[in-house]
């Protein structure tokens, strides 16, 4: 049957698309997922403030149903994938030029059956001859991210339910909850890209409106508007970038001007039935719309801000979720993007370099930071940067699979970070927090877990999917090298170097909110059930997710459990390049987990030795020496002040480039016309001045003068007289623009 | 000249070759159009421009049948009588701009506007005749309503969703620059 | 019948309309000859349609009125915030941005 199918694909009647119309009934009806929360959004909208708990029951209820379903489709999955053989689907494709040997080998892939993903669609309308469809398409990352955002928005809805007690909107933002779990949920699960772009939005709006939940603050309202300005920038690249797939895809497939499908244009790019121009122009655009929804470097401005909404937001949205659909989204299309982008054999391309950038730079901010939700948006930043590099470096899987545990140890921390604000009643750790280890033991315990799964030390989940990043970087020749896509050095040193940095500002995190002595007024207290439940529930999950994918070869576990998750969530099927994997080396996992001890040394000895030495010595608890490397050096205390000011890119985007355009730059352009421009003219006209002078003095005197003089004051006439037409009044300037337009059209009859 | 001999082809009008009780109905009709519209824009009351606006409007409608457009002239009366008129006839009230005398427009301004108005006039006019001679309306059936439709929902199908969306957005506009706040 | 007199008719209208509009200085009046413009321009449309025996000038003709009943819907806001503001809607006093 197999033999059957790739003798089809290869063929030339059609191209196989990598997915099957059949599957099991869960996979096929995948839409109810979304329509679950969906319909929680309509029930708390219009009953909510009726019901006893506000409308939050209901939410529950029903992203709880929506969670069992995932879980039960995603068992489907993993049956499908092994056990399906049904039809695939096969499309006619225009007349070109074979090339059969570039096409989907799939020589990569071990498994024998190709993983077929399961797609089902309705018509949502037609025109002349192209058919808009909606659907869904089910497949190994559909299904990981279907289980994610449903586990996490159950827990987030719940841990709200105590988070935001008694809060004026409190149904209101339940509903709001609802919406956007329905909407990242119709996003994962997109069978075209039209139904992309349109949750794509869905998310931006929902994020918007949680972020400025308490708008009555005019920062939270701000922090709102700047997520949703910043993502409209990237939105834009969105629309052009599906725009020129819709063409491009058109223009392969016979009697079609377009298509929105993702299968179809990934199995194309895949075939090299597309130009390469067009796909790098699409890829640059798409990731335009990464860099603002991901908050890749240059556009990650507003993710920080984001923290002005509550803390189960952030934990959901800007943690979880939301930012990673940038991440997805390139998952989604990774056939245009490997092709566009040439991931394949190459050693840079803009993906991994603003991934790897993106990194450095979010981990190096963290370190500055007073507010502990600010500190772990920095490094969400960081981490989605990660997730960013691996996409750009090949490796797929490693990707995907650093999305899936960073979801729970980031909830995790987030969640942890909103218990422990929640008792203080502030974010900031300087001031209000320290010695909350006594207070708050759970919180302190899952924020330490979360902790070092973040920083990546074994056997917990972010050393698995970190280590996995690394090796599929390729650029690691020692002692069995790696092996990959191309040889990405520049990005494993990148990924290393910020593997140090994320451990020493997790630290210093921890040694500011949970040691020294409590800062703050009043005492803390641990928080209720409904919070602390979630927090164990994720940190249980940030300790065992990453035995999810123990690398192939791993001599303690049998083979059957090696590589479950890139087994199941990777697609070896038509519409999903053949990518190469990297083997993985135990010299380089030592290496990095000694990396990581060594950042974790370096802030332990400053914060646990020195500053804790010179606390006891102060009598009072510090959070930084009296005396230290920016007091003492100014080239260090710049460096801080440069970080502290987030490297002045807020700056550049409002007071340069905003207000560019009326201040500096009308300046400067001032400035040019009267110093040069002006001077030019004065100088030319005084020389001329001079040699008339000498050679028709009268004549100049009665004459040039006379031009000069009279130019000057018809000029101040006519400005008198034409001030007049500035009345101010609609319906003088209507008069002269229809006289104007219709002596114009006049001209032009009579000229043509 | 051309305007000389296109002027020539309404000769055309009076021949036995097109149907005169069609002309009689246009030139009767376009008269009482002409003469409201001009009243409407000249009268002092508000209230009475409305009235000579409907006038205006039914003759529209009436055009409309007489070249076969029937759905359009129908929606003419149902949108335009029927909902907008009456939206004005609201706006005059809540303005309350003194339901009876409007402020006279001051001479300088009327001469200005009546002098632009004959330049529209006769460049459009003259543009008229003379690209369009004697290109005859002979429509042998009026267009059918089922054609509009289908052709709305198959061919104009995306101009009609954005016509939607901007109504919406209008409506919102409007409640949003109108509200008391 | 002729193209030309429908479309003689929808200049004259389109004429007087814009007299209307830089002439009358209450600003609903504005808006109604406004309306007198969109409906010259619909005359011609139809007429065109008849001319070429299609349905496609007719649908834009729909869309017109459409986009009028939107027009007038936000104009009359304006007109009336512009009266709750000022007390008057003369157009005539609006001169701000007198030079």
């Amino acid at each position: 049957m197999t033999d059957l199918l790739t003798l089809a694909a290869t063929t030339a009647s059609g191209l196989s698309l990598g997915i099957t119309e059949g599957g099991s009934w869960l996979l096929r009806n995948a839409w109810l997922i979304p329509a679950l929360p969906a319909l929680s959004f309509l029930g708390i909208l219009f009953f909510g403030k009726r019901m006893p708990r506000g409308g939050s029951e209901l939410g529950i209820a029903l992203v709880g149903i929506a969670f069992v379903l995932s879980l039960l489709t995603a068992a489907a999955w993993i049956d499908h994938r092994d056990n399906f053989e049904g039809e695939e689907v096969h499309r006619t494709v225009a007349a070109a030029e074979e090339h059969a040997d570039e096409g989907h080998a799939d020589e990569g892939h071990a498994a024998g059956h190709p993983s077929l993903a399961v797609h089902n669609t309705v018509t949502w309308f037609e025109l002349n001859d192209v058919t808009f469809t909606a659907g869904t398409l089910v497949d190994g990352p559909a299904v990981m991210m279907l289980v994610v955002v449903t586990l996490v928005s159950l827990l987030v809805h719940v841990y709200s339910t105590e988070y935001v007690a008694g809060d004026r909107r409190y149904t209101h933002f339940f509903a709001f909850l609802s919406l956007f779990t329905a909407s990242m949920l119709l996003l994962v699960v997109s069978e075209n890209t039209l139904q992309l772009l349109v949750s794509w939005e869905l998310v931006g709006v929902c994020s918007f409106v949680l972020i400025g939940h308490w708008w009555e603050e005019k920062p939270n309202s701000d922090a709102a508007l700047k997520a949703f300005l910043t993502n409209r920038v990237g939105d834009m690249g969105l629309i052009v970038g599906v725009t020129i797939l819709f063409f491009t895809v058109g223009s392969a497939l016979p009697g079609q001007f377009g298509s929105f499908s993702i299968a179809e244009t990934n199995a194309l790019a895949g075939a090299g039935r597309l130009s390469h121009t067009a796909l790098l122009v699409a890829s640059c655009c798409l990731m335009a719309a990464v860099m603002s929804k991901s908050g890749q470097f240059l556009l990650h401005t507003w993710l920080p801000d984001a923290m002005a909404g509550p803390t189960p937001v952030s934990a959901l949205i800007h943690a979880a979720t939301m930012v990673v659909a940038g991440v997805f989204m390139i998952a989604r299309m990774y056939g245009v993007f490997f092709e566009g982008f040439s991931i394949g054999g190459s050693s840079i391309n803009l993906m991994a370099l603003i991934g790897g950038l993106t990194t450095l730079v979010g981990a190096c901010l963290a370190f500055v930071q007073r507010d502990i939700k600010k500190v772990l948006a920095y490094s969400t930043i960081s981490q989605l940067g990660y997730m960013v590099m691996a996409l750009g470096v090949g490796a797929w899987t490693a990707a995907l699979f650093h999305l899936f545990t960073h979801a729970f140890f980031k909830a995790c921390l987030f969640l942890g970070a909103g218990s422990a604000a929640h008792a203080v009643h502030s974010f900031d750790m300087k001031s209000d927090m320290g010695g909350l280890r006594k207070h708050m033991p759970h919180t302190y315990r899952t924020f330490v877990i979360g902790s070092i799964a973040l920083a990546g030390l074994p056997p917990l989940a972010g050393f698995w999917s970190k280590d996995e990043i690394l090796v599929g970087t390729g650029g690691w020749g020692l002692f069995g090298g790696t092996g990959g896509n191309g040889a990405y050095t520049f990005m494993l040193v990148m990924g290393v170097t910020t593997a140090a940095l994320t451990a020493a500002y997790m630290t210093r995190c921890i040694y500011l909110t949970f040691f020294g002595e409590f800062r703050g007024h009043g005492t803390p207290h641990e928080s209720g059930p409904r919070i602390v439940v979630p927090l164990w529930i994720l940190a249980g999950l940030a300790i065992v997710a990453g035995l999810l994918n123990l690398p192939k070869g791993f001599p303690l576990v049998p083979g059957s459990l090696q590589e479950r998750f890139g087994h199941f969530v990777e697609p070896v099927a038509a519409y999903f390049p053949s990518i190469s994997h990297g083997t993985p080396s135990w010299s380089l996992a030592i290496a990095s987990t000694l990396v990581v001890l060594s950042g974790i040394a370096v802030a332990g000895w400053y914060y646990f030795v020195k500053v804790e030495a010179a606390s006891k010595a102060a009598g009072e608890s510090l959070t930084e020496l009296p005396d230290g490397l920016t007091s003492r050096y100014p080239l260090a205390k710049m460096g801080h002040t440069f970080l502290v000011q987030k490297y002045y890119l807020d700056h550049l985007y409002t007071d340069i480039i905003a207000g560019g355009t009326k201040g500096p730059v009308a300046a400067a352009a001032y400035k040019v016309d009267q110093d040069v421009i002006d001077g030019v003219v004065n100088a030319a006209g005084e020389n001329a001045v001079r040699a008339g002078n000498l050679v028709y003095h009268r004549f100049d005197q009665l004459v040039v003068d006379g031009i000069v003089n009279s130019s000057g004051r018809a000029s101040s006439g006519a400005g008198g007289e034409l001030r007049k037409i500035q009345t101010g009044k609609v319906q003088d300037y209507a008069a002269i623009l229809f006289a104007a337009a219709t002596v114009l059209a006049g001209i032009l009859i009579v000229i043509v | 000249m051309t305007v000389l001999a296109a002027l020539q082809g309404f000769d055309s009008l009076m021949s036995g070759d097109t149907v005169v009780a069609q002309n009689i109905a246009f030139g009767i009709l376009a008269l009482v159009m002409i003469v409201a519209a001009l009243r409407m824009v000249t009268t002092s009351n508000v209230v009475h421009a409305a009235l000579y606006l409907v006038i205006v409007l039914a003759g529209v409608s009436g055009i409309f049948i007489l070249l076969g457009a029937e759905f359009v002239g129908v929606t003419q009366v149902l949108v335009y009588i029927g909902a907008i008129v009456v939206l004005f006839l609201f706006g005059i009230m809540l303005t309350r701009g003194a339901l009876g005398e409007d402020e006279e427009a001051d001479t300088e301004k009327r001469r200005m506007a009546v002098l632009v108005g004959v330049l529209v006039l006769v460049v459009t006019g003259g543009a008229v005749l003379d690209s369009f001679g004697d290109a005859a309306v002979n429509r042998a059936a009026p267009s059918l309503t089922a054609e509009i439709g289908d052709t709305i929902f198959s061919q104009y199908i995306v101009p009609f969703e954005a016509v939607s969306v901007l109504l919406l957005a209008a409506l919102i506009g409007a409640i949003v620059v109108a509200r008391k706040d | 019948m002729l193209l030309n007199q429908f479309l003689l008719l929808a200049a004259a209208l389109f004429a007087i309309g814009v007299y209307g509009v830089l002439a009358r200085r209450n600003g609903v009046l504005v808006l109604m000859s406004i309306e007198l413009i969109l409906n010259a321009v619909n005359i011609n449309l139809v007429a065109f349609s008849a001319v070429r025996a299609t349905v496609g000038g007719e649908i834009f003709a729909l869309f017109v009125i459409a986009v009028a009943a939107a027009e007038v819907g936000v104009g009359l806001a304006m007109v009336l915030l512009l009266y709750r503001n000022r007390r008057s809607i003369d157009l005539a006093d609006i001169d701000q941005l007198r030079g």
